[in-house]
């Protein structure tokens, strides 16, 4: 695309606007992307209190991690939220779709109801289902006025299930993304597809579950990342729904982080934890990339 | 080839997607064994009318029946046909064997039996060696044959084939359309078969059926159709390259009359018999037109002038005037002329075919 | 060979049939199917729907009703109290003058976050679509990369190269992040979209002596007004519904509105309102409410795309 001219202007110049048009992104993947992890990842072995300081001492944080408690708690929350959540939101994204994908008269208005929640802010949709879940008022209450007086449904207060009570809250705000992006999956099948099918005499859901599904695989697998990298993110909505409490019980990672980097004034805590969640992002993502574009070569 | 009975008939077949009428008071009756051609332009209706006979569409008026057997209301599966698509629709993450199987398989069919109908519809396809593989390790022409296939083991007595060679190059297409052909030879069961392209429609069919605006313009054996066009866009849909087309008029039914051009008609035979006069247009083929020393044999011949040269390989299209109009015909590849060299043309009336101009319908 | 036996019909009718089945097959409106099917639909519609419906009618009651009835019943006396409570004079700490404050913040940070994060991103995208140069896949390489790994890797550095330059704290600083954070996806956006224009387009303009501005502004901004307002859909409900670099970057004064509800909320102190939580709690939505219903499709669209961001 670049003219031959006689007298070429030096390499650097060549194409100027355009790099300087991409500046802003050359320092961002340069500095903040890959400069920041990496700053990240060195001091995270280093016993940074309240200000970063470089005097190493090797794996320390990531010891001192393994056996704080809180840490723990949130690993095990994350690995019962983030199964749930992709199984969950899955199968309930993939209902979804199946049923709107019928040819059924107000389609439009029904992924309008099942999408609204995703628009909305996890601090929202955390505030709402605490209200809902609320023992005194929500959901145990008025069941309990009914006359089942010994009904009992507080998830948000109760250590053991309090997580399910945030997996609630996220899945009735990430389950229309799924659905939306299967619905575009469902609709990229080919017609004649199903054609063959009728003709063949297979039934609607054997079609779905020997044919069309295993065609979805490329659709399957990007809507699992996309869950994946959301599900290690998670943070406002605990923050909202029930602050970590009770005590500690439905702490995660990301919060831990936050905590120990601008509360507990323990910086090479909250390095070391972040790159754990850094480490657990590249198990879940290399392989995906790897099988999506590595193999195309 | 026994033609004994009404293998498919269509009865006053009307669709209506809301208040667009895609398919009009249709009917249709193909005999046992036989092989009719759906032909039209996209959008006439053709493969509307082939997923109604399938089942695939609900019919908003009229009957359908499948070896006399009133089908209307059937599922798919249920109406004693197989289909084959344009985009082949082989279940992808299955092997070809699969593929042939699993409707069988769904329907309960004893397993001896699946195993015998796929050997058999193997080797008549010739791709037993590709049982094993998955359709996206074939090439096209044979994920065609598996298709096909798919609707030999259904067992079946019509097959019904959506365009299902346009997804092939030219060089595949030409050889499936022979072994199309062979097969419908060799299992003498009906087939109904709808495309654009008017080369499968001639070569295949025993009658063509010409579609447009969801109504058969014309229902009739090919040379029939190529020397009788009922109407003009019959003639000018057939025959590639295209019919001339000449603006003029009837002369009390015995000559017709385009500019300085007199065109004698006593030859014509005109349809029932009405010898019209008036605004026509007079349509006839390049390759029935004699050139040269052959013209002056001819009952009509005139001079002119060429005007282009358009070399095919296999012969020569030449452009010249006539009555003002552009006018084409064929000559061997051999001949060599030049732009505005004298030439002869002539031809047979008889071979010619007049058209109304207002309505476009044969005269 | 014959095989036309095998499937020969039941009922052979060798004349024609004028009583049979005829035209389209009857369906009943109460088929078991679609009884299943928009039942279960209008029931999974009713719960998706339920915690906007209680957020309304909580917003709407006095106190003394919340007390006494259930969540779910609508409200016997309509007051808009609460709302006028949650705007203007609900607490944080020992500010008490009501939500009004971080709406204001979060529309100070929303504006230029947009506009600059779209600016940035479309001039991005448009080089790397029409004016590749060498060197400038990798990069794009490090920033689609960069989307996936996790906000808290990168929040300190952050921190520091904002408090460097003098905008820790400021509301300017998190336009920075927000501009930071939302390149990958936009850059992706604008590329892919210019990428598909047709290459002659661009070919023409350049033999008709236009520069890389020139075609920008004059060829390709007008011929990509879908593709920015998916950006603009994209980027306001993203940062309005931020909560994370909101609470990180700012201070109490600048707090944008997420982050204010949720001290408003969850303040330990004080007597529980929860009417005027609930009110506080639906205006914050309302803005990618609204938003989103107006969008419809190309809200769709923009989380196809946006999807990545997570």
């Amino acid at each position: 695309m670049t003219e031959q001219t006689a007298r070429r202007p030096s390499r650097l110049f060549r194409n100027l606007n355009a790099k300087i048009a991409s500046i802003p992104m050359i320092l961002n993947a340069l500095v903040i992307f890959l400069g920041g992890t990496i700053w990240t990842i060195v001091y995270s072995f280093t016993d940074s209190r309240l200000l970063p300081r470089l005097n190493f001492v090797g794996l320390d944080q990531y010891r001192r991690l393994w056996v704080t408690p809180r840490w723990l708690v949130a690993v095990e929350n994350l690995a019962i939220y983030g199964a749930c959540m992709l199984v969950f939101s899955l199968i309930i994204g993939f209902l979804l779709a199946a049923l709107l994908d019928q040819k059924i008269r107000f389609e439009d208005t029904f992924r309008t109801i099942f999408l609204y929640p995703f628009a909305l802010s996890f601090i929202v949709t955390g505030l709402v289902w605490q209200w809902i879940l609320n023992p005194n008022f929500g959901v145990q209450h008025v069941v309990r006025s009914l006359g089942w007086t010994d009904f009992a449904f507080d998830p948000l207060y109760d250590s053991s299930i309090v997580i399910y009570g945030i997996l609630i809250a996220a899945l009735w705000q990430g389950t229309g993304l799924v659905m939306c992006l299967m619905l575009a999956g469902l609709r990229g099948i080919d017609e004649d597809i199903w054609k063959a099918a009728r003709v063949d005499g297979i039934p609607t859901w054997k079609t779905y579950l020997f044919i069309i599904i295993p065609m979805m695989r490329p659709v399957l697998i990007t809507t699992l990342v996309i869950i994946a990298a959301g599900i290690v993110k998670v943070y406002d909505l605990v923050v909202a729904q029930t602050s970590g409490g009770p005590g500690i019980s439905s702490e995660v990672p990301a919060k831990y982080v936050y905590e120990y980097m601008f509360h507990a004034q323990n910086l090479g805590q909250g390095f070391a934890a972040s790159t754990m969640m850094l480490l657990t992002v590249i198990i879940v993502i290399v392989p995906w990339a790897y099988l999506e574009f590595g193999r195309r070569k | 080839m026994a033609q004994n009975g009404t293998s498919v008939s269509i009865q006053d077949l009307s669709l209506n997607f809301g208040s667009v009428t895609v398919l009009e008071t249709l009917n249709l009756d193909v005999a046992e064994g036989e092989f009719i051609v759906l032909l039209g332009p996209s959008g006439c209706g053709k493969s509307t009318l082939l997923n109604c006979i399938a089942g695939l569409l609900d019919v908003s008026e009229g009957r359908i029946f499948i070896k006399g057997m009133n089908v209307t209301w059937e599922e798919p599966k249920d109406r004693g046909i197989g289909m084959v698509f344009q985009s082949y629709a082989l279940y992808p993450q299955m092997t070809v064997e699969k593929n042939l199987s699993f409707g069988l398989r769904v329907a309960g069919t004893p397993r001896d039996e699946i195993a015998k109908r796929i050997a058999r519809a193997a080797e008549i396809l010739q791709i037993e060696p590709l049982l094993q593989r998955k359709p996206a390790a074939l090439s096209g022409g044979q994920r065609q044959r598996v298709a096909i296939g798919r609707a030999l083991v259904r067992d079946v007595d019509v097959f019904l084939f959506d365009e299902p060679l346009s997804n092939l190059d030219a060089k595949l297409r030409a050889e499936l359309r022979v072994e199309i052909k062979l097969l419908h030879r060799k299992l003498q069961n009906t087939m109904i078969y709808v495309t654009h392209d008017q080369i499968e429609a001639m070569t295949l069919a025993d009658r063509i059926a010409v579609m447009k605006g969801g109504v058969i313009q014309q229902l009739d054996a090919p040379q029939t159709i190529y020397n009788r066009p009922v109407n003009r866009f019959v003639a000018g849909f057939l025959g590639s390259p295209a019919m001339n087309f000449l603006d003029g008029q009837v002369e009390a039914g015995a000559a017709f009359k385009t500019g300085n051009v007199s065109i004698p008609l006593d030859r014509y035979a005109f349809d029932a018999g009405g010898n019209s006069s008036g605004p026509c247009v007079f349509g006839i083929r390049p390759e029935h037109i004699a050139f040269g020393e052959a013209a002056n044999t001819m009952p009509f011949a005139i001079d002119a002038a060429v005007e282009i040269v358009e070399p095919m390989g296999s012969d020569t299209l030449v452009w010249t005037k006539l009555g003002g109009h552009n006018f084409s015909f064929r000559v061997e590849a051999e001949k060599t002329l030049r732009n505005g060299e004298p030439i002869r043309i002539g031809f047979d009336p008889a071979r010619a075919s007049l058209f109304d101009t207002q309505s476009g319908n044969r005269i | 060979m014959s095989m036309a036996n095998i499937a020969a019909p039941t009922i052979a009718v060798s004349g024609r049939d004028s009583t049979g089945p005829y035209g389209p097959k009857p369906r009943r409106m109460f088929s078991r199917r679609n009884i299943f099917l928009y039942g279960t639909l209008f029931v999974v519609a009713a719960y998706y729907l339920l915690p906007l419906y209680v957020m309304v009618v909580t917003s709407l009651k006095g106190m003394p009703e919340i007390r006494l009835g259930n969540i779910f019943s609508p409200p016997l006396e309509i007051t808009f109290e609460p709302w006028v409570k949650a705007w203007s004079t609900a607490c944080t700490g020992l500010n008490c003058d009501g939500l009004s404050r971080g709406f204001w913040n979060s529309v100070r940070i929303t504006v230029p976050s947009v506009i600059l994060s779209i600016a940035i991103a479309s001039v991005n995208g448009y080089a790397l679509a029409n004016w590749r140069f060498k060197g400038a896949d990798l990069f794009f390489t490090i920033l689609i990369v960069g989307a996936f790994i996790p906000y808290q890797v990168m929040i300190y550095p952050i921190v520091i190269v904002l408090r460097e330059i003098g905008l820790y704290g400021t509301i300017w600083g998190l336009v920075l992040v927000h501009s930071i954070f939302g390149m990958p996806i936009l850059t992706l956006l604008f590329r892919n979209y210019f990428s598909s224009m047709p290459e002659e387009l661009f070919r023409a303009a350049r033999v008709d002596g236009a520069g890389f501005w020139g075609i920008y502004l004059r060829i390709m901004l007008p011929m990509s007004l879908p593709i920015f307002v998916v950006a603009i859909i994209l980027q306001v409900t993203g940062i309005w519904n931020d909560f994370l670099f909101g609470v990180i970057y700012t201070k109490p004064d600048t707090y944008p509105m997420t982050v204010q509800l949720n001290n408003i909320v969850n303040s330990v102190q004080g007597v529980k309102e929860y009417n005027v939580n609930m009110a506080a709690t639906l205006i914050t939505g309302l803005v990618p409410l609204i938003v989103y219903f107006i969008s419809g499709k190309l809200f769709v669209r923009g989380i196809a795309a946006g999807a990545v961001k997570g």
